[in-house]
């Protein structure tokens, strides 16, 4: 189907930034969200060791120890995609090698995520009882 | 009989697909708050580049990660200003930075005006009460109050 004129240009639309967008916009959401949790558990500490401590037992669960591989990956990802986005607008000639640098961004993501997963999933591993 | 002609629009100079946006770049907003809200998501993003990636690589990943971490672990890392620091900076700019960026995608998908202004103030309330319980046990925490045990 032809483009309408009006099409041409339009962010995000058919371009090489639209799956980064969703999962710059999802990444972030799945932070802010934990972040929310995260203020109220780590305040707990003004409580005493007693019932911080339980609180912390939470996190050692295996369960939760995956979904927090999940929360370190969707850091990571909004950070690097984050300083693409800089990139592109602060520098506007680099969107001339914007599906490049969209694969070497992603590519940083997955490799730093390569040594983050065996760490942590040695943890879940152990916390699960399988190591 | 008429002939069917077709019309070829003019050849665009940004295909779509390329991804190229030309010198000028992304669209940005063109001034008044919009715009500061563009540039702080930009200056609060390099800020969180490396105090929220540093303190999760710190907390999650390295050394045991979240193993490690209980309340004489805190009191430890609290008795140095610097993490204090570290800890209540993250803990602002975290929270200004996701409750905007909420804003940004609320925007997007709740239309209706009053929806939209409640849902923003539901995330503008739990933001500064969270500022404020952060901010009080960042700065009164005082782990000497439960001798023995830090």
């Amino acid at each position: 189907m032809a483009k309408r004129r009006s099409d041409i240009g339009t962010l995000y639309r058919g371009s090489p930034g639209q799956w980064s967008w969703l999962a710059h916009r999802i990444t972030g959401i799945a932070v802010i969200l934990f972040l929310f949790a995260h203020v109220v558990d780590t305040a707990v500490v003004g409580w005493g060791p007693d019932a911080y401590n339980r609180v912390t037992a939470v996190y050692h669960n295996p369960v939760v120890k995956l979904l927090e591989l999940g929360l370190v990956a969707a850091v990571l990802y909004h950070a690097i995609n984050g300083v693409k986005i800089m990139l592109f607008d602060f520098w506007p000639a680099t969107t001339r090698y914007m599906k490049p640098l969209s694969l070497a961004s992603t590519g940083l993501f997955l490799l730093a995520m390569i040594p983050i997963t065996w760490l942590m999933g040695q943890s879940i591993l152990g916390s699960a009882g399988l190591l | 009989m008429a002939v069917e002609t077709h019309e070829h629009p003019p050849t665009p100079t940004r295909v779509p697909g390329d991804g190229f946006l030309g010198y000028r770049g992304r669209e940005r907003p063109a001034g008044g708050f919009e715009l500061w809200s563009w540039l702080f998501m930009r200056i609060s993003g390099v800020l969180l580049l490396v105090l929220a990636v540093g303190h999760v690589l710190i907390m999650h990943v390295l050394d045991e990660g979240v193993d490690r971490v209980d309340f004489g672990f805190v009191a430890a890392r609290w008795g140095s200003p610097f993490w204090r620091a570290w800890d209540w900076a993250l803990l602002v700019l975290a929270l200004i930075h996701g409750i905007n960026g909420l804003r940004v995608v609320v925007q997007d998908y709740v239309r209706w005006p009053g929806a939209r202004f409640a849902v923003n103030m539901l995330f503008y309330s739990i933001g500064f009460v969270l500022f404020v319980l952060g901010t009080v046990i960042v700065f009164t925490f005082d782990p000497s109050r439960w001798p023995g045990t830090a």
